[in-house]
């Protein structure tokens, strides 16, 4: 875990020092800024729910970038090389890149909490959905972030990472399309597998079990295949 | 220290290692030498656990790489052939990584001490990516000192250096010995003879010969050659008398007085020859020995 630690704190150094990391989290502010304030004026209710499901759809193309660099540059640059011969555990590696993105999108959420709180100085909002709200943001910027550290396990090019993960975040998206071909009883797998299928509740204010494994089993598919990829390069 | 047998490594249907072993003792500084595209890196990266070999067996300090891999990296110190370094850190942080993923205990200390005895201490606070290439390079190195390791893999170590800095390094190197069991791989033939106690010739993935830098060259040379510079000879003369002398294999007239002759092993036929270079009433103005350089020892290994 020390290890896992201190690749996490190497990568968020990294991401404070650089440019992508800035313009994407403050494309992500604002654009949520410009949502949170069209919805507020239009709407007139004290909620984000509204904010945060427009957000989901942007988050698909977000997380891919902040994990393009992270497995794609170290192969490239040859320093994957470096972390594959000091005593650390495959594993180690990949899981201490995903937590390090995502303590770069956990900042981002936290400063994001400036919308709820303005929502408290203008209105009267319920704040079950809030923290339920952004729990669920959480989970599923998890599986994004850990969809987009496996492709970018798979290739030196952080462009083709970012490319590949935003269509394999897409599939997963709209798998659930498939279940309307298939009908039942398969439209029920379909539509469980699909991360777009899982979010609302948190949004409206109710944790379910189901949803949080369902995003914890995919962060922890998405790592494992990461790692296996990682021991398939040695061999080449 | 590191026990090697009969590795082999395959990448697709190529065959970039054939049945190498080799053992390395403790303190000993093993010169890797071999054109591009031999092997070296390759049986580095085994050495290393970076990649496993296709059959075979390399054990380091006791440990198996591939199956105590973890216990083996810990054990060592190893510079790859592009120096692997993230150019958004600094010097100190890039150490203090490294130092972290180590476990190095006292980091600040062992950092400091590295970075002393690659001489690199002024550019601690100096951007990785604004460094020249002598100073990455002396990073690199400073990184596979720093937790002191019992074993060193050091991949072109002085590649892209400037002459000044490789002799630098190659003192460093050299200084490293007593405490430490060293690998280097090299392409270059000077380097093995300034650094190493032991060479390692390696040639399309087989070892050719093995040595130390000295032994090797004794057993290459096969002959004996003896330079001889005259003064006031005739040459045709000169030549007759060589060829006549017993024991003289060859000569080799090079113009202007000065010859080459070659003798049979372990004679030294240069008594016989200053007697009777003399007894004409030549002048001899040198006489000596010839060895041949690694260099040409190496070109023969590797054009045969
Ligand atoms: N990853 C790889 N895939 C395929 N072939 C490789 C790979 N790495 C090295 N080779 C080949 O193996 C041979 C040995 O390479 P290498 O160990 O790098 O040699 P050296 O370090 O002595 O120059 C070369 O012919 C090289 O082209
Ligand atoms: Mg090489």
């Amino acid at each position: 875990m020390k290890n896992t630690l201190t690749i996490a704190r190497r990568e968020i150094q990294a991401y404070f020092v650089s440019p992508i990391a800035y313009v994407v989290a403050a494309a992500f502010l604002a654009v949520m800024g410009y949502f949170f304030a069209m919805i507020l004026y239009y709407s007139r209710e004290a909620t984000m729910r509204y904010t945060l499901g427009n957000m989901t759809t942007v988050l698909l193309f977000v997380a891919p970038i902040l994990t393009m660099r992270l497995l794609a540059e170290e192969q490239r640059m040859g320093t994957i090389e470096l972390l594959l011969t000091a005593p650390v555990k495959d594993w180690e590696v990949v899981l201490g890149k995903f937590l390090g993105s995502l303590t770069l999108y956990a900042c981002m959420l936290g400063v994001s909490l400036y919308f709820p709180f303005v929502l408290t100085i203008v209105g009267n909002p319920d704040l079950g959905p809030i923290v339920s709200g952004y729990v669920g943001m959480l989970l599923l910027g998890g599986a994004l972030l850990s969809l987009g550290v496996l492709t970018s396990s798979l290739t030196q090019n952080q462009i083709v990472s970012a490319v590949l993960g935003v269509v394999l975040i897409v599939l997963m998206w709209l798998v659930s399309a498939l279940g309307d071909v298939t009908g039942a009883p398969l439209s029920g797998v379909f539509r469980y597998l699909a991360l777009s299928e899982h979010f609302y509740d948190f949004f409206k204010g109710v944790i379910d079990t189901r949803d949080v494994i369902y995003y914890l089993s995919v962060i922890a598919a998405a790592l494992f295949l990461a790692t296996r990829v990682l021991e398939t390069r040695r061999w080449r | 220290m590191i026990h090697v047998s009969n590795l082999t490594k395959h990448y697709g249907d190529f065959q970039a290692l054939k049945n190498v072993s080799f053992d390395v003792a403790k303190g000993e500084i093993l010169g890797f030498l071999g054109p591009n595209g031999a092997g070296k890196t390759t049986t580095m990266r085994i050495l290393t656990g970076y990649m496993p070999p296709t059959s075979g067996t390399v054990t380091v300090a006791g440990y198996d790489v591939t199956t105590d891999s973890l216990e083996v990296r810990k054990r060592l110190g190893y510079l790859p052939e592009t120096v692997p370094l993230y150019p958004e850190m600094t010097v100190w942080g890039y150490l203090d990584f490294m130092a972290r993923l180590r476990g190095v205990d006292k980091r600040e200390r062992r950092i400091d001490e590295a970075m002393e005895k690659v001489r690199i201490a002024d550019h601690a606070d100096v951007m990785i990516g604004k460094l020249s290439k002598g100073y990455r390079q002396r990073l690199g190195l400073a990184q596979a000192l720093l937790h002191d390791p019992e074993v060193l893999i050091l991949d072109e170590p002085t590649i892209g250096l400037d002459p000044r800095q490789i002799i630098e390094v190659r003192e460093l190197i050299r200084g490293l010995a007593q405490d430490h069991t060293v690998i280097l791989s090299t392409h270059i033939l000077p380097e093995v003879s300034q650094t190493c106690t032991r060479v390692l010739i390696i040639n399309e993935g087989e070892i050719v010969a093995e040595g130390t830098p000295e032994r090797l060259m004794a057993r290459l040379k096969g002959a004996e050659r003896i330079f001889i510079q005259l003064a006031g000879a005739d040459s045709d003369e000169a030549r007759r008398l060589f060829q006549s002398m017993d024991g003289i294999l060859a000569v080799d007239d090079k113009g202007n007085g000065a010859y080459e002759v070659e003798c049979a092993l372990g004679t030294d036929k240069r008594p016989e020859i200053a007697r009777a270079v003399v007894n004409r009433g030549w002048g001899l103005l040198e006489l000596r020995p010839v060895g041949m350089s690694l260099e040409e020892i190496f070109l023969k290994l590797t054009t045969e």
